[in-house]
């Protein structure tokens, strides 16, 4: 039972964050309005805005927080590295470069789902691409392609940015690196939906051999654990899972970092009860960050949620280090 | 057969041959230990004894069944192995740490089962750890670590367990401590196998004594035939040994 309870509290947190999602907005309804849009299919202005625009939009919240946070504590468990996260396997890369030359190529323009599905294209392709360069090696190997292939795909990006045709082909490219949920739809989260989910169970697949990782390698393969197999599920897993996530909510930083970190401590650091509660807290920060980019009123255009994550995350990390160095002494 | 028997195996790393032409037999019941020069190939003998590397020729056979044959889940509940360097990256409780070599024997989710919480919990005992249970295994000294990963690698009770270098970097009071636990596990008819540089504690306490030099067997022996000219030839070292009340050893810098 104790083990389930912090569980339980995320879960109750997360509940609470996703009604406070739905009842905050532009348009300003009242609770009873919201209530009465989410029980009833009328067409009228309440339904539209609660059900065709808030709620797709903390649907996807969730989705994309938890799988960052959980792949995010599948890498860290895998790598047995405390700074490994979704971003260093080149996925997030390859989806920014997809999503670029999209709009850089003007088929975002004409076609509105072309930036996601280029991005999730360019998310296979970085993947298939640091398979194939770590085939036969170790975990290094895995690092060190993905560093490659993350820093090639950036390197183009860019250069698209560079070359870009017109400033508003730029301005589009730098919000969807900036990571935002403004303006995503059912469409948005039928698209994505299936492929996090599919991601999310492949990550699931690798808790009961991470464990038994924090050993080293040669012991978990003593134990009993494919780690070869683990690694490649790893990696599919987020290739599928942030590739989708990235598809439809751009570069999103910081959270498969730093979810992980949050709740560590309350599972007793054992890296395979990490995956569910770090889930969950990704999901948490996404849907909390994305309700503040709706209510913070900036004199420009809406913040960007990427920016904000990681305005507010890296001073907050800061101080999680300093605490656990401080403890560590 | 009973026991684990190499059989003509060679192993090749990074293209490299590193052992090559290994019969050996290893009964249960008997302490084995293997030594040899840095470079001789004694934690890749251990490391194919253990079935974590597939030999490129011969076969490794735990009695009379080739390890390839077992099973990975199978052969992990047989068999324990504790490599050279032994870190922990989080962490977690020295319970939970112990609990880990009860990984195979787990179901996949779910709970322990009780009678795997009773095996933890007496390797804890028999490791001398009950006042270390929860702590954090990083904040563990180097000794208390190595009783750790000790009661880790016993607490399935395997028959089969291989310890590369249980004593590095211990004092001599904690080394003492490892071998005589490991003496304790041979006298339980297990068989236990470990790569060790102190000549000294391979005379005393191991029942036989594997000299590997240049990735071939040089010369086997029980434990207290082992002379003086045998360890000369295996570490060009003159070597001075008198077997008395105790054991002494000393080197001269001389080569042999």
């Amino acid at each position: 039972m104790r083990a389930l309870l912090p569980l339980m509290l995320l879960l109750a947190a997360l509940v609470l964050a996703a009604l406070g999602a739905l009842f905050v907005g532009l348009a300003p309804l009242p609770p009873s309005a919201v209530l009465r849009a989410l029980a009833s299919s009328q067409p009228d202005l309440a339904g539209l805005v609660v059900r065709e625009i808030r709620l797709p939009r903390v649907i996807l919240a969730l989705l994309v927080g938890a799988i960052l946070g959980l792949s995010g504590a599948v890498l860290q468990g895998l790598l047995r590295n405390p700074l490994a996260e979704p971003g260093l396997l080149g996925i997030s890369a390859g989806a920014a470069l997809g999503a670029v030359l999209a709009i850089y190529y003007g088929f975002a323009a004409s076609f509105a789902f072309a930036t996601p599905l280029f991005a999730l294209t360019g998310a296979g392709i970085a993947a298939a691409a640091v398979l194939a360069l770590a085939r036969g090696g170790g975990t290094l190997a895995l690092i060190l392609a993905g560093a490659a292939i993350s820093s090639t795909a950036f390197a183009l990006v860019y250069l698209a940015l560079d070359l870009a045709p017109n400033p508003y082909a730029t301005s589009e490219m730098l919000d969807w690196l900036m990571g935002s949920l403004a303006e995503r739809s059912w469409d948005h989260v039928r698209l994505a939906a299936p492929f996090i989910l599919a991601g999310g169970a492949l990550l699931l697949l690798t808790a009961p051999g991470l464990d038994a990782l924090a050993l080293g390698e040669l012991q978990a393969e003593s134990l009993g654990v494919p780690v070869a197999r683990l690694r490649l599920l790893a990696l599919a897993g987020t290739a599928l899972g942030v590739g989708a996530a990235a598809a439809v909510a751009g570069t999103i930083g910081f959270v498969g970092l730093v979810a992980p970190h949050l709740v560590r401590p309350l599972v007793g650091h054992r890296p395979a009860r990490v995956l569910l509660p770090a889930a969950l807290a990704g999901a948490l920060l996404v849907l909390v960050a994305d309700t503040a980019t709706r209510l913070i009123v900036t004199p420009g255009p809406p913040l960007g949620l990427g920016v904000l994550i990681s305005l507010v995350g890296a001073p907050f990390f800061l101080w999680l280090v300093l605490r656990m160095r401080g403890r560590a002494a | 057969m009973s026991g684990l028997a190499l059989a003509g195996v060679a192993v090749d790393r990074g293209g490299r041959r590193v052992l090559e032409a290994i019969d050996l037999g290893f009964a249960p019941g008997h302490l084995h230990a293997v030594i040899g020069p840095n470079g001789a190939g004694k934690s890749t003998l251990l490391q194919a004894a253990a079935g974590l590397i597939a030999p490129r020729a011969g076969t490794v056979a735990l009695d009379g069944v080739a390890l390839a044959a077992i099973g990975r889940r199978a052969l992990a509940r047989r068999r324990a192995y504790l490599p050279q360097r032994q870190a922990v990256d989080w962490p977690i409780t020295v319970e939970h740490l112990v609990a880990l070599g009860l990984t195979p024997a787990l179901p996949a989710f779910g709970a322990m089962p009780a009678t795997c919480a009773a095996a933890v919990t007496r390797a804890i005992a028999d490791g001398e750890l009950a006042h270390l249970a929860q702590r954090p295994a990083t904040a563990l000294s180097g000794g208390e670590l190595a009783r750790a990963m000790l009661a880790r690698a016993l607490v399935g009770d395997p028959e089969l367990l291989i310890v590369d270098e249980p004593t590095a970097g211990l004092d001599p009071r904690h080394a003492l401590g490892a071998m005589a636990r490991l003496r304790t596990v041979a006298g339980r008819g297990r068989i236990v196998i470990m790569a060790v540089h102190e000549l000294d504690f391979a005379l005393r306490f191991a029942d036989r004594v594997i000299a590997l030099k240049a990735g071939r067997v040089l010369w086997q022996a029980a434990a207290d035939m082992v002379t003086a000219a045998q360890l000369s030839e295996l570490y060009e070292v003159e070597v001075h040994l008198h077997r008395g009340a105790n054991l002494a050893l000393a080197f001269t810098g001389r080569t042999a």
